[in-house]
């Protein structure tokens, strides 16, 4: 019963929620009573996931009883549960963030039903173990995404928003070219038992490769990886900042997510290559991104060019597919989540407060806001990978894994693209928080009060998160070890036939 | 006959890139959705087209068509029409506020807040 209900939980409640909230209409009280509840709920429940799964191992729910590679299941290990856990508490301080600073027009239409469909197709997406469901899955939180981009109208959002459509649908239509050869070849798409199908097969293993290389390219394009990352500085700064936020901290890693899993599941065979291209790829990702994140003095631009660091290291990490390789990337993949939002949060709320984007205007603001400026100097650090907070135990063993895997250089530009970020971040830290502002800033009144409980809450959870790295190793342990052991994630295959 | 479907398909795919790479924003949205009929047909392909009869349980038949690929087009071209309707709003929106419909003209900052 409750392995049957609790994997369920994370895509029906905010699913539930979003229906609730359209049939209430354009009230934005409700609206926020509402998610603000299905937030908690849903970090409770995916807490408490957390916990069983690691007692009792991977849940298991066939869909309607269906059993296993023909019907749907939903398979939730530790990976999603972690992934789950992590979307839960973003996505709850995110809603409260919002009730101060999206603005009257967009809670009456439709914002936080709009969050909660993408939540419930991140959620599906994560705990899915069928690939045909996670494109559905996919196209869920996309269409939301495409909704969320552009409401308000505001003719920047218009402008970047429809390239951002473009840019999705094509790619979404070649993970369905992907998902047609891939069924040709195996004819299954339960993700366990495509994996165990392709470990005996031997027939001609070439055209494997061809549906990795388009897999790359679909994932490549959601993730933002090297050559496909054009469109996300210019989509991602349109919107306001919540959903930046949200976009920042979740849909990029969905991509990952999807990478580390296909890659670590299906292609296999020609691990030489195809891993190579995901290894190289990932580090002109870190490359670009810190070019980037040199350039621009725009807070916002900064921030998603670190981004897209965060997500070369963490593929750098799942390229390796080794003990110590998966541990750190899981771990930096959770704490990227964490930290982007916080960054997100503390940066939108300088932005709301003095209305300036770039972060040359600003100065001095450490004698208004020494809370906001401390906190932002932790998150900083944090970010950068200084020991005590998260970001350093996640970097030390993708570099660790980098060397022994004797790939010297990917593990030298992962170490030198810390230092690229502390800079960029220590860049926005001193010109906005110390020394004079060149013309005198005119702050706006705005109550600040759920944007500061909001940012200092994600910062707090990244210190804890980071502390507790000891106390949550075993957790990350067994999180890995569905990547570079792909047989224990296929296993409940066995119990069904 | 799947070497015909394949091909279409492929026709079908490449006529939307044309029309995707065009300059206008309703030729993009349309071949938007001739690309997705194209990725349509090639997964009816990979089933196999005619190997036997409906995939109905019956002890007398032992050969199917297999019934997945259709599952799998029909939730895909759910997922498709609601993406053109949504995109074709957009269109309006996009005229309506930025006026013009040629990407050409979508770049750089609006200055409007």
């Amino acid at each position: 019963m409750t392995t049957n209900i609790l994997p369920m939980l994370p895509i029906i409640l905010p699913f539930l929620a979003g229906v609730i909230m359209l049939f209430i209409g354009k009230r934005p009280m409700p609206h926020r009573m509402v998610s603000a509840v299905t937030g908690l709920l849903m970090v409770g429940a995916a807490a408490f996931s957390v916990y069983y799964v690691y007692v009792n191992g991977t849940m298991v729910t066939f869909i309607s009883n269906w059993s296993a590679p023909f019907g749907i299941s939903v398979v939730y290990d530790m990976v999603a549960a972690l992934l789950v856990l992590t979307t839960s508490i973003v996505m709850f301080f995110i809603v409260i963030y919002s009730f101060q600073s999206i603005g009257y027009e967009r809670e009456k239409y439709y914002y936080y039903p709009m969050v909660m469909f993408m939540i419930t197709g991140i959620n599906g997406a994560f705990t899915t173990g069928d690939i045909f469901n996670m494109f559905v899955f996919f196209e869920v939180f996309l269409l939301a995404s495409y909704v969320l981009i552009t409401l308000g109208s505001r003719k920047i959002q218009l402008q970047e928003g429809f390239k951002y459509l473009v840019v999705n649908v094509v790619s979404s239509n070649f993970f369905l070219i992907g998902l047609a050869y891939l069924y040709s070849v195996t004819g299954s798409l339960n993700m366990a038992d495509i994996h165990i199908k392709l470990s005996n097969y031997d027939g001609n293993l070439a055209i494997m490769t061809i549906i990795a290389v388009v897999f790359i390219f679909v994932f490549a394009t959601k993730a933002g990886l090297f050559p496909l990352y054009f469109w996300m500085p210019g989509s991602y700064a349109a919107p306001p900042m919540p959903i930046i936020a949200l976009f920042g901290a979740l849909l990029t890693k969905v991509g990952v997510y999807a990478i580390a899993r296909t890659f670590s599941l299906f292609f296999t065979n020609d691990a030489g290559y195809t891993h190579q291209v995901l290894l190289l790829l990932a580090l002109l990702t870190i490359v670009a991104g810190c070019i980037g994140a040199l350039a621009y003095t725009d807070m916002k631009k900064i921030i998603i060019y670190n981004i897209m660091i965060a997500i070369g290291v963490i593929i750098v990490g799942f390229s390796m597919m080794d003990y110590a390789g998966t541990i750190g990337a899981m771990y930096y993949l959770i704490h990227d989540m964490i930290i982007k939002t916080a960054l997100f949060l503390l940066i939108g709320f300088i932005i709301y407060r003095t209305g300036k984007n770039d972060a040359a205007d600003l100065g001095g603001l450490i004698k208004q806001h020494p809370v906001v400026g401390w906190t932002f100097f932790v998150a900083a650090m944090s970010l950068a990978g200084v020991p005590p907070f998260p970001g350093f135990f996640g970097k030390l063993f993708i570099v660790e894994s980098a060397f022994d895997n004797g790939h010297s250089i990917a593990a030298i530009i992962v170490l030198l693209s810390s230092l690229i970020v502390l800079y960029s971040i220590m860049k926005i830290f001193i010109k906005v928080f110390w020394g004079e502002p060149a013309q005198p800033i005119e702050l706006k009144n705005i109550k600040s009060d759920k944007l500061l409980f909001a940012a200092v809450g994600m910062v707090i959870v990244s210190t804890v998160f980071g502390l507790s790295a000891d106390f949550l190793f075993p957790v990350f342990e067994m999180a890995a070890e569905s990547f570079y052991d792909p047989s224990s994630y296929s296993n409940y295959l066995m119990g069904v036939e | 006959m799947e070497l015909v479907t394949i091909i279409l398909a492929g026709i079908l795919i490449a006529s939307a890139t044309y029309l995707i790479l065009s300059k206008s924003v309703l030729r993009i949205i349309i071949g938007v959705s001739v690309l997705s009929h194209g990725v349509h047909l090639m997964i009816l392909t990979m089933g196999e087209l005619k190997r036997g009869n409906v995939p109905v349980l019956d002890d007398a038949v032992s050969t199917y068509t297999d019934p997945l690929p259709q599952a799998l087009i029909l939730t895909a071209i759910v997922i498709s029409f609601a993406l053109t309707a949504f995109s074709l709003v957009l269109l309006l929106r996009n005229y309506k506020e930025l006026g013009t419909d040629n990407t050409e003209d979508m770049k750089g900052v609006p200055h409007d807040d």
